[in-house]
């Protein structure tokens, strides 16, 4: 078996059994909700209803009850969208990423993380259908044959590209996702009580057996997928910017985009899983298997993708001079100096200064430091996208077409609806699903546990004074 | 004739490495141990029984390669052979020329199909489907027990194997 030295610091606290992680872990699924999970769920509940009464208002009557004119044509629903399919990276970093270098602090939080994954990519989903204004041709951008003279969608176009890569990576996520929880939900099926719950996780896990054969199929599936999975979020990303970088505007047209936006996506991904696993581990009673060393490592990872992310807006800037193109450099002047200085430096301040924070070891171990912060970096990515869209748009090539963009409510209504769409989901997946992998967590509990480390310091002292 | 169904003894065991250590001496003395069902995946516990190595991977690669073809056919059906399009005085006239611009369709073409196709397949052979009823052996199989099945010619044998499990390390038996 795998040993592991002492010096790493445990990570399952507590002297846990296999026993004890599926207790711990089925708890939720199978006790009731307590008020602050029906609290927090009638708040997002009611955001989404707003949600649903934006959208409804917008399809019934059309885009023109946006702020958006005819010089700012994107502003909140591309913004939003970024922003979301950004936050959902983390997920498949924890999951595929982390599994391909063999990190296992992964193990405690990827199920979360992917969840939050799919969520996030629902929710900017529903801003791709919504900026359409008419969702009912929402299906013009797949290569469908069709009776407009077999025009075919353009191959050369990012936003094709974009339908391609969103489709894949959402449906991918899902099916990586989902392998991984059939295990699991054989565990619940197995101690259930009442028919019903019974007849659920029976239907939910396909009739899983963890016979020999199905694991090391499993365990190849996992791997080839991790391996999949990491070429294709860093593609999505890439191609999410394309759509900015493949365009004429000023602002937009930079060849720095694609690891740009992946870096920003990972940071804000990270912001987010901390933001919610720091409540999740409370609430439901977690905190032996999400330490605070899995959050010091999290921090880790936003404070180096904070840095790329900040070297990456001081690059553009540099660049913006260093062409000596005028329409470029004014671009960046205007986003600093500009009617829109307020965005940029809420920027600059959310997304540069405060991660630079977790230098400290002392703030990167702090849980409520680490949730101050997460939140700063997730209104400072926000604020990222907004920037790049509005400011590089509200300025046009003709000063009688200089506008400026005021959102209504109903793209406030979508916004924050969006975010109760998002929590919506999550709450009930941390009702009805296991949160944590916990039959990928027991295979580390000997290796990685505080009572199994304690047990072979112990007897390793002993041997050492027999000698 | 039909064959009669196989009988077994399911002899459970609550750790891993007694499992593991217990294939290859139960083995040795002529027992026919056919699976162990665990809670997660053990390391070596293939090797241990003797699996082929699985072949999922091969599939998934020819999966993509089916992806990767299936996009370059028909972006060049559609955007090169029946609908070439002049964008900006840059037409679309010769495949190789726009092949930069086709590749995240194809990339995204060859991982969707590589994924679906493996895990499809994965569900199909491992027989993983929506509705199926599991083979429940012990009620706690999938939490911390860990079930090794040997086969036995008739009834005779059980208490012998039972002896021998034991040995092993085996805490508790199921025979069906």
């Amino acid at each position: 078996m795998h040993k592991e030295s002492e010096l790493r610091p445990p990570l399952i606290l507590g002297d846990k059994t296999w026993h004890d992680i599926t207790e711990d872990v089925c708890r939720p699924v199978e006790s009731k909700a307590n008020k602050w999970w029906w609290l927090a769920f009638s708040v997002s509940s009611a955001a989404l209803l707003w949600w649903i009464i934006s959208v409804s208002y917008t399809l019934g009557t059309g885009l023109g009850v946006w702020g958006l004119n005819k010089t700012v044509g994107w502003a909140w629903d591309i913004t939003n969208f970024v922003w979301w399919v950004g936050i959902g990276h983390a997920g498949t970093l924890i999951s595929a990423i982390l599994l391909l270098f063999r990190q296992k602090w992964r193990l405690s939080i990827n199920r979360s993380a992917e969840a939050m994954t799919i969520f996030a990519v629902i929710c900017a989903a529903t801003f791709i259908v919504s900026h359409m204004g008419r969702p009912w041709v929402g299906y013009w951008p797949l290569p469908l044959a069709n009776q407009f003279g077999s025009l075919w969608v353009n191959f050369n176009s990012p936003l094709v590209w974009d339908v391609f890569a969103i489709s894949t990576y959402f449906s991918v996520s899902l099916v990586f996702w989902y392998t991984g929880l059939i295990p699991d939900f054989a565990v619940i099926r197995d101690r259930a009580k009442t028919k019903m719950s019974k007849r659920i996780y029976t239907i939910l896990s396909f009739g899983w057996v963890g016979s020999a054969k199905n694991w090391q199929r499993f365990e190849e599936v996992s791997l080839v997928l991790a391996g999949l999975s990491t070429p294709l979020v860093l593609s999505v990303h890439s191609v999410v910017s394309m759509d900015f970088a493949t365009s004429v505007i000023p602002g937009w047209h930079t060849t720095i985009f694609p690891p740009y936006f992946v870096a920003g996506a990972i940071f804000s991904g990270f912001a987010m899983v901390q933001t919610l696993l720091i409540i999740v581990r409370k609430v439901l009673n977690l905190e032996d298997y999400i330490t605070i060393y899995h959050i010091d490592m999290m921090n880790r990872i936003i404070l180096i993708t904070g840095s790329i992310v900040g070297v990456a807006y001081i690059t553009e800037f540099f660049i913006a001079w260093y062409s000596g193109v005028e329409y470029e450099q004014y671009a960046f002047i205007n986003r600093a100096t500009g009617p829109y200085w307020w965005a940029y430096w809420s920027m600059m301040t959310c997304n540069v200064i405060t991660p630079q924070l977790f230098w400290s070891s002392k703030l990167r171990e702090n849980v409520f430091a680490t949730f101050i912060i997460s939140i700063f970096v997730n209104v400072g990515m926000w604020f990222e996208r907004f920037v790049i869209i509005v400011t590089s748009l509200h300025r046009d090539y003709i000063p009688s077409s200089w506008a400026m963009y005021h959102p209504t409510w109903v793209e406030a209504g979508i916004y924050i609806g969006s975010i109760g769409l998002f929590f919506t989901c999550f709450l009930i997946f941390a009702r009805v699903f296991p949160v944590i992998a916990m039959s990928e967590l027991k295979t580390i509990i000997k290796s990685s546990s505080e009572g199994e480390k304690k047990k072979a310091a112990k007897h390793s002292n002993k041997s050492e004074s027999h000698a | 004739m039909s064959a009669s169904p196989k009988k077994f003894v399911y002899g459970i065991f609550n750790d891993d490495e007694v499992v593991l250590n217990a294939i290859g001496s139960l083995r040795k003395k002529g027992l026919k141990v056919k699976d162990v069902i665990s809670p997660f995946p053990i390391h070596g516990l293939d090797n241990e029984l003797g699996l082929d190595r699985t072949r999922i991977s091969i599939c998934a690669f020819l999966y993509g390669m089916t992806g990767m073809s299936l996009a370059l056919l028909m972006i060049w059906y559609m955007n090169i052979f029946d609908w070439p399009m002049d964008i900006g005085g840059k037409p679309s006239y010769a495949f190789y020329k726009n092949l930069p611009a086709f590749i995240p369709v194809t990339f995204e073409s060859t991982v969707l199909c590589a994924a679906h196709g493996m895990v499809i397949t994965f569900l199909l052979r491992s027989k993983l489907l929506p509705g199926v009823e599991p083979n429940v052996i012990h009620p706690r199989m999938a939490d911390d027990h860990f079930v090794m099945a040997i086969q036995i010619k008739d009834d005779s044998e059980i208490a012998n194997v039972e002896a021998q499990l034991k040995s092993a390390g085996a805490v508790e038996f199921i025979n069906k």
